[in-house]
């Protein structure tokens, strides 16, 4: 079956000719047709534009022209990265029909790779969620079990990748909207080190925390869409220079293990995990130590503190971002507006779900005259005290090794009347976005209800080289990551 | 520092975010934001006396590029999205009463 090769084993058949970016984005669709009602992972699919596309490649390769790192391989992008073909909706009626004018940096490097893009996939609005049940336009459901949530922000890259109707997917994380949901659908997913890929064409939501990442079925196939999305574009201003950070080569060193490799581990952290978490987290930690790996204790004081300096920080810059969203200039009008001041406000009520209304107003708050310090200002001397824990901790460690999520994928509606219960679901993955350092989730085990339970590794900034060869120890010596839905 | 957000402190922030909100929104935010600004208020609990902010995590400031004109979005494309539009300009309400403007 076509859909069950990595995207690095399908890209080779193409490029080797011995089958057709054709033949592999028919099959995607077939798998897509079969699987979509149920799952509802996609926002926008491009059939015909797919098609088209993947004959060219065919006939660049037919031509024996040369051919990009993704030659023909179907892949999905998440809904809040501008794409200047089809809508670029972020999961919001406020952008239903908003058609961007440009390709996003990592659409173009995607295309420029001789990828194929199959379609847009779901997103909780605005990326603001942990289980995608936040999207205005859609629901997405966990390939694992239908009856769960995919995770989030980012849960339908990671439900289309796990259900195999996509080779591979881009995600997006401010907090954890990466790590989370390819944790909950057992797939491999990478939050880069801020400033390593471009946010240029991302809608930006936490502008100092986001990062664009790959979802996908193997950590081989994490590393070479990294070589092609990472570096630097001037076109944002904190994507880091190439003489400050050079591009490795991800792929060439993959197989070869870390010697001497120091895992750093939290013990107070992992003991808030669910049991099984805690096993699987455990276990893993073994395999390694089987491979000559040291455990490392560490304390790190203020990660407790992450989710509220988060909540703070990421709703402080969204609420300034998102201000742009005026009924003027792009996005939804309500009808009702009579003056210009409705414009605004009317537009915005009705065009904005719960979750993005209450992260602006707590944003607007804790930025507001009286509040600034106590609030704002606080959460960035706490997120500077708990990039101090990082740093003190890759001194003394190669990576740190903590559970992704302290439960297994929630079931579809659980959390969704305590927003507070889901802003903890994200207490393992917020504190490496505040400190801005590199965080991978691959799999690691099932529970006893075969949901999916992921490991996540997290190493010092620009490190992602490293990073991806110690994932790559343990995929080698487990098959976690082949073990594929049953839908 | 106030824990509990009262449905006044909700209405001003929300005309302080442009968003007008409904009486049941109002209540529901003045109960959920209070919760959250509770657990939020845990930052107390840390001494940072002497701490510097951290706005993000690069050791890179201001960027520069050659002040030179490059191509950019022409108006067809920079319209193409408005809710209205008229002769080549975005259209809102009227902003100054009759005789007011200058």
């Amino acid at each position: 079956m076509m859909d069950s090769l990595t995207a690095r084993e399908l890209r080779d058949r193409i490029a080797g000719g011995e089958v057709t970016s054709a033949e592999a984005t028919e099959a995607y669709f077939r798998r897509i047709d079969k699987l979509e009602p149920t799952i509802g992972a996609y926002l926008s699919l491009f059939r015909e534009a797919a098609l088209e596309r993947a004959g060219q490649i065919d006939r660049k390769i037919a031509r024996g022209e040369p051919v990009g790192a993704l030659a023909g391989v179907p892949v999905a992008i998440k809904d809040n990265l501008c794409t200047a073909f089809g809508a670029t909706t972020c999961g919001s009626k406020i952008l239903e029909h908003f058609q961007a004018p440009y390709h996003a940096h990592v659409v173009e490097k995607l295309l420029a790779a001789d990828a194929v893009i199959l379609g847009k996939t779901n997103l909780d609005e605005f990326a603001m969620g942990s289980s995608t049940e936040n999207s205005g336009l859609q629901q997405t459901r966990n390939p694992r079990d239908v009856g769960r949530v995919p995770g989030g922000s980012s849960g339908g890259s990671a439900a289309a990748t796990a259900a195999r109707m996509c080779a591979a997917a881009l995600g997006s994380d401010t907090g954890g909207s990466i790590r989370q949901p390819a944790g909950f659908c057992g797939v491999v997913g990478l939050k880069p080190t801020y400033g390593r890929v471009s946010r240029y064409g991302l809608v930006a939501y936490g502008s100092s925390l986001d990062q664009i990442g790959p979802v996908t079925r193997t950590v081989e196939d994490t590393a070479l869409l990294l070589q092609v999305i990472a570096g630097a574009d001037e076109r944002d201003s904190t994507s880091v220079p190439e003489k400050m950070a050079p591009v490795p080569d991800y792929t060439a060193s993959l197989d070869r293990p870390v010697e001497g490799l120091r895992i750093g581990v939290v013990p107070h952290l992992n003991a808030g995990a669910d049991a099984a978490v805690q096993q699987a987290v455990d276990a893993a930690l073994a395999v390694y130590t089987a491979q000559g790996a040291r455990l490392v204790e560490l304390e790190m004081p203020h990660f407790d503190y992450a989710i509220s300096a988060y909540y703070v920080i990421a709703t402080a810059e969204a609420s300034s971002n998102l201000a742009r969203y005026d009924g003027v200039h792009y996005g939804y009008r309500s009808p009702e507006a009579q003056d210009y001041v409705e414009v605004y406000s009317k537009s915005r009520d009705e065009g904005f779900g719960a979750e993005v209304k209450r992260r602006i107003m707590l944003g607007t708050y804790a930025l507001s005259s009286g509040y600034y310090d106590a609030y704002y200002l606080k959460a960035l001397k706490v997120r500077n005290l708990i990039r101090g824990d990082f740093t003190r901790a890759f001194e003394q460690a190669d990576c740190l090794m903590l559970p992704v999520s302290p439960t297994t994928a929630f079931r579809m509606g659980e959390k969704t009347d305590d927003p507070l219960q889901m802003y903890l679901a994200d207490v393992y993955t917020i504190g490496v976005n505040l400190a801005g350092v590199p965080g991978i989730s691959i799999p690691c085990g099932f529970d006893e209800t075969n949901l999916p339970i992921g490991l996540q590794i997290v190493s010092a900034p620009f490190t992602e080289e490293t990073l991806l060869r110690i994932a790559r120890m343990y995929e080698k010596q487990t098959d976690w990551h082949r073990k594929e839905p049953t839908l | 520092m106030a824990g509990r957000i009262d449905e006044s402190q909700v209405r001003r922030v929300a005309q302080l975010a442009r968003l007008e909100l409904g009486d049941d929104e109002v209540s529901q935010f003045s109960a959920q934001l209070s919760g959250i600004v509770a657990y939020i208020e845990k930052l107390n609990e840390l001494d940072t006396e002497g701490v510097e902010p951290l706005a993000h995590c690069l050791p890179v400031h201001n960027v520069f590029r050659a002040d030179s004109v490059r191509p950019s979005l022409g108006v067809a494309q920079a319209l193409a999205n408005a809710p209205e539009q008229a002769e080549g300009h975005f259209k809102v309400p009227k902003i100054l009463e009759d005789g007011s403007g200058a």
